[in-house]
């Protein structure tokens, strides 16, 4: 029950010939410039758009095969995409509601999952009066809250300030060493993406490629330390370099 | 905060004292140049004729207010239940939806006459009347309304295998809360309208009087004043339907929508 293999192809416009494995436990980003097809290829790997082309494929345990059950997926959007009439509670029972069972074992889970992004106090709060990356922890929250294999998040800091953004990358660092749930994490920021993963896809645009797959072998667990590391400065760079080669590579 | 107080202060105060200096002016105007009663009565003459018919005009407005309310309440209940069924059924709502417009644009004055002479109880054929001016802002609104669910949100119910009831229930009817009750408020004051409307028409039609009857009534017998008294009651009714639906509305708005949450508090 835990893990995801995926091979996934597809040719619109928009992507093109993507082969991508996605393997156990990794936190794989997808860098590239907007317009690219990012957003996308997440929403086709939800499940959420059809591919036009090719295959998606869920492996599911040892034995490969089996569908994935929908609760084993998280969501993030790049707003916190919250109900406004719900308290936060509400919010993160939300997955729960819908498959029918909203017991109070699913309370606690709530309290719990909650607590771990640092909310605790805020339950009978409603949407409009946290602050911008407080919505944003609810929505983490809400995709963690069913214990998901497979967590996908769409550029989910891009809005908020550098602050907030630096605080909720520690946070979601935190939460992904202690699961191992597999990520995948679309941004357009190459330092946040070299800092948070083990694994990044470079993508061109129009039509949508991977341009570079590259491991990020930085050690782990990582913190605010590893900001300032010379090793870390030398990774941006490579992946910028390769961000920048992918984009001459298209207007070529 | 001092300037939040003080505007909250001239909410009240304003609109008070324009009625008051409105009224003065009236009175001398009428007083100065003896203007008869029977063409403009001074507001002193119509507060004596409030004071005087109170009793019976109150027991008029009962009447209309019997029928005010039903309307709206019938409007309310098939307004927002069609405006579910036109959400479930794109093709429901692309075939019945010209319909509502037609029924809506066509003046009601014009088909009261047919609606009083098929509907034989009095009654009812007035609730008809305005319940079709009343119940078009509801399915309009609520409509829009259910139709306006955040996109992704939707996705996310759909990620999470959600049933239509689902959808329904947990998003788009609390999304259509608001636009519900914004064509809540406009159908209150058109339900009241369309009430007075079908009495005009109907006349007494052997029954109790409504409050429009005795406007009627005053106006032939020249009993200006009284006639006066009766619009006044008629336009604080509308003021207070309003008022209540607007309060209804905040309330239960006040957690989470804009337009419930007070300017100052931001």
């Amino acid at each position: 029950m835990r893990g995801i293999g995926k091979r996934f192809r597809s040719g619109v416009a928009a992507l093109a010939g993507i082969d991508l494995d996605i393997g156990d436990g990794e936190f794989l980003s997808l860098v590239g410039p907007s317009g690219c097809g990012k957003t996308t290829l997440l929403r086709i790997i939800a499940g959420l758009a059809e591919p036009s082309e090719g295959e998606r494929r869920l492996s599911l345990g040892p034995d490969g095969g089996g569908r994935m059950s929908r609760e084993r997926v998280g969501f993030v959007f790049q707003d916190p995409t919250l109900m406004p009439w719900g308290t936060v509670v509400d919010n993160v029972l939300l997955p729960f509601r819908i498959a029918g069972r909203a017991g109070p074992a699913e309370r606690e889970r709530v309290g719990t999952e909650l607590r771990a992004v640092g909310l605790a106090g805020f339950e009978r709060a409603y949407p409009r009066e946290l602050s911008g990356g407080m919505r944003m922890r609810v929505s983490i929250a809400r995709a963690l809250v069913t214990d998901p294999d497979l967590l996908l998040l769409d550029e989910p800091f891009a809005a908020l300030d550098e602050i907030t953004r630096m605080a909720l990358n520690d946070d979601l660092l935190r939460l992904w060493e202690a699961r191992r749930t597999t990520v995948v994490f679309v941004t357009h920021s190459v330092f946040e993406s070299v800092y948070l993963s083990t694994r990044i896809a470079v993508m061109t645009a129009r039509p949508g490629r991977i341009a570079a797959d590259l491991p990020i072998e930085l050690p782990q667990p990582r913190d605010r330390g590893l900001r300032t590391s010379p090793n870390y400065a030398a990774i941006c760079a490579t992946v910028s370099d390769e961000l920048a080669r992918a984009m001459a590579d298209r207007s070529r | 905060m001092r300037a939040g107080r003080s505007l909250r202060l001239w909410r009240v105060a304003a609109p008070l004292a324009v009625g008051f200096v409105f009224l003065c002016v009236w009175e001398i105007v009428v007083r100065v140049n003896g203007v008869p009663r029977y063409i403009l009565p001074s507001p002193h003459e119509i507060a004596v004729s409030l004071w005087t018919d109170g009793p019976s005009l109150l027991g008029s407005l009962l009447v209309t207010l019997r029928v005010t309310l039903a309307a709206l309440a019938a409007a309310t209940v098939l307004g927002g239940g069609i405006a579910v069924l036109f959400s479930l059924s794109r093709i429901l709502e692309l075939g019945f939806f010209p319909y509502a417009v037609m029924l809506q644009v066509t003046p009601i004055v014009a088909i009261a006459p047919l609606i009083i002479i098929w509907v034989k109880e009095p009654f009812l054929a007035l609730l008809v009347c305005a319940w079709i001016v009343a119940f078009f802002p509801i399915v309009a609104n609520t409509t829009v309304g259910l139709n306006s669910a955040d996109r992704n949100l939707l996705a996310l119910f759909r990620l999470y295998g959600a049933s239509r009831g689902q959808t329904l229930r947990y998003l788009k009817l609390p999304t259509a809360l608001p636009y519900f009750l914004t064509g809540l408020r406009i159908s209150g004051g058109l339900a009241l309208i369309g009430a007075v409307v079908a009495e005009f028409v109907a006349g007494t039609g052997g029954t109790e009087t409504g409050l429009a009857f005795r406007i009627l009534e005053a106006g032939y017998r020249l009993a200006i004043p009284r006639l006066f008294a009766a619009l006044f009651l008629l336009s604080l009714t509308g003021i207070v339907i309003y008022l209540v639906l607007d309060l209804l509305s905040r309330l239960l708005l006040r957690h989470w929508h804009e337009s419930a949450i007070d300017e100052e508090e931001e």
